[in-house]
């Protein structure tokens, strides 16, 4: 069924009786081409390209819980280009291209809205560090705009200027970057590649991997055993556990993401903001409660939930920023489980066992990667060649020396 | 959270700085066959557990020393801790 004004309009004078399932509720296969584990918004891009773009079939998504119910459903939806390094920009802006062109593909309203992105500078050091990250950014393709501090002020005058530690002195302006509404990439997805014949089969875990020989067979799961040409694994925070089955350690570590949501409001910020003097990015939502966040707790952490610590600093650096948000009130928060990798970029990659592939390492930055993402993972699925975009995420790249190291932080997960 | 330290009781885990997995005490041989494989897998790759998972906090705002704390990372809970000096003392490496 095509969506469209004229549809909704029939529908509302019908009694809304001819609307069906976005998806269809599919049981396992004996056997298939390719199964992706994890229906996150990666899993499901990837399913999609791989029968839309690549022309493959027989595919099935396996999603433990229900689809959207991991990270996609959790982050603060915010993509963006805005990326320094020539092994990240490249991709970063191929998948800001990909969401531009998002919701005529998938003829799904995903609500991207192109809002604009502004990271503010307190010193002349970080000017000077902005200016030369714009320069990339726009030598690969993307915008970048230096504010003065007039400039910032012209767009949000209800920020705190005159902190005397962290003045505002001006800030980076990425005007294509903006937010998505996350659940609606995962829905828009899903059912996209539903329709090209995907199967997504929820409440199914891979418990184990059946390899032979160095070469992966197929994966068992709660829904019994399930045969495949190629596995490919996108499972965000549980990449470690996962690909422990099949014998593998992996550069990373998996932590806690909290996120806040305040009660609505009027609509007060436009854009997206975030602050360079402590951790804190804030936007509006369109119901209107303001979305924001911070660091990650720290620690090595499954538990999907954080601790009052970082609540504390994350509100205290808002309130710092924008005075005005010591009268709102607080909503809800609520935690994800990152897979911070030790270099802070992720991997699409090939893995020593023929036939399993593996997507993984995107820290907090994966949202905005995701078309991306599924399109890079479905094109090695489909041509056994890295995409034009993904060459550098590699798994070898800390013993070839090739790390991707954005904030120089060196392989510490918790500094990323 | 809250760490027990062995010397001074319980403390606010926000005292301490965070490293990571306790076999970060382990340093390889530098001299060994295989050291730069081994360097490789010390410094880059990690069981990253869910469950009990040893790990190495530095009570950065106290006495400045390392704890070795045994926690699960699905529920935070916190089930001992040990002065990393006396464990290496006592046998050297943790597991
Ligand atoms: C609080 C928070 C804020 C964030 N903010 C942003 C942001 O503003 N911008 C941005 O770009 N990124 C952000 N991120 C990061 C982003 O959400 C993730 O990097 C991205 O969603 C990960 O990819 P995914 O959607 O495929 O993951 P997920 O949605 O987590 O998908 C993985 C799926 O795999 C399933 N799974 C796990 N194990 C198994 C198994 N054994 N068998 C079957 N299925 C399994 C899980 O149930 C899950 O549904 C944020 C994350 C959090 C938590």
């Amino acid at each position: 069924m095509r969506y469209s004004g004229f549809r909704v309009i029939k529908e509302a004078l019908t009694g809304h009786k001819g609307w069906r399932p976005t998806w269809r509720d599919a049981a396992p296969q004996p056997d298939y081409d390719f199964v992706i584990i994890g229906g996150g918004g990666h899993g499901l891009a990837t399913a999609y390209y791989l029968a839309k773009q690549f022309g493959q079939k027989q595919i099935a998504v396996l999603e433990k819980g229900w689809i959207g119910g991991g990270n996609v459903g959790r982050n603060t939806t915010i993509v963006r280009s805005n990326y320094m390094l020539d092994g990240n920009e490249p991709f970063y802006e191929f998948s800001l291209k990909l969401w531009e062109g998002l919701e005529q593909e998938l003829n799904y309203n995903a609500m991207v809205s192109q809002r604009g992105i502004l990271n503010l500078y307190h010193t002349d050091g970080q000017r000077d560090a902005f200016r030369r990250r714009g320069n990339a950014m726009i030598l690969n393709g993307s915008d970048a705009e230096l504010l003065d501090a007039e400039g910032v002020r012209a767009m949000y005058p209800f920020l705190n200027f005159e902190n005397a530690r962290f003045p505002i002195r001006g800030g980076l302006l990425h005007r294509r970057g903006g937010t998505v509404r996350h659940d609606a990439v995962a829905w828009g997805y899903a059912r996209g590649a539903d329709q090209h014949g995907v199967d997504i089969i929820q409440n199914c875990e891979v418990t184990g991997f059946r390899i032979e020989n160095g070469k992966v067979l197929g994966v068992e799961t709660s829904r019994g055993y399930i045969g495949a040409k190629k596995v490919a694994a996108s499972v965000a925070g549980s990449s470690s556990r996962l690909m422990a089955l099949a014998g593998m350690r992996l550069p990373m570590e998996s932590h806690v993401l909290q996120a806040f949501v305040s009660e609505g409001l009027k609509p007060t910020i436009p854009g997206v903001i975030t602050y360079g003097a402590g951790h804190f990015y804030c936007s509006q939502s369109d119901k209107g409660g303001l979305v924001f966040g911070g660091d990650i707790d720290g620690y090595n952490s499954y538990a999907q939930r954080g601790n009052l610590p970082v609540v504390e600093d994350v509100v205290e650096s808002g309130v710092s920023l924008i005075p005005a948000l010591g009268r709102v009130r607080l909503l809800r928060s609520w935690g994800g489980i990152m897979d911070m990798s030790m270099d802070g970029s992720p991997f699409i990659d090939k893995t020593h066992i023929e036939g399993l592939y593996f997507n993984g390492g995107w820290c907090y930055g994966g949202f905005k990667a995701t078309p991306a993402a599924g399109w890079c993972l479905a094109h090695l699925l489909s041509t056994d060649r890295s995409h034009e975009t993904a060459q550098a995420y590699r798994l070898d790249r800390f013993q070839t020396g090739h790390m991707i190291d954005e904030k120089g932080q060196g392989a510490q997960p918790n500094l990323h | 959270m809250l760490i027990n330290h062995p010397l001074l009781g319980p403390r606010d885990a926000s005292e301490f700085t965070y490293l990571g997995d306790a076999s970060l005490m382990n340093r390889p041989d530098w001299q060994a066959e295989n050291a730069v494989q081994a360097f490789h897998d010390y410094l880059y790759l990690r069981d990253n557990p869910a469950g009990l998972h040893r790990e190495l906090w530095f009570h950065e705002q106290g006495d400045r020393s390392w704890l070795l704390v045994t926690r699960n990372t699905l529920t935070h809970e916190i089930v001992s801790v040990e002065m990393a000096s006396e464990t290496r003392r006592s046998g050297g490496a943790a597991q």
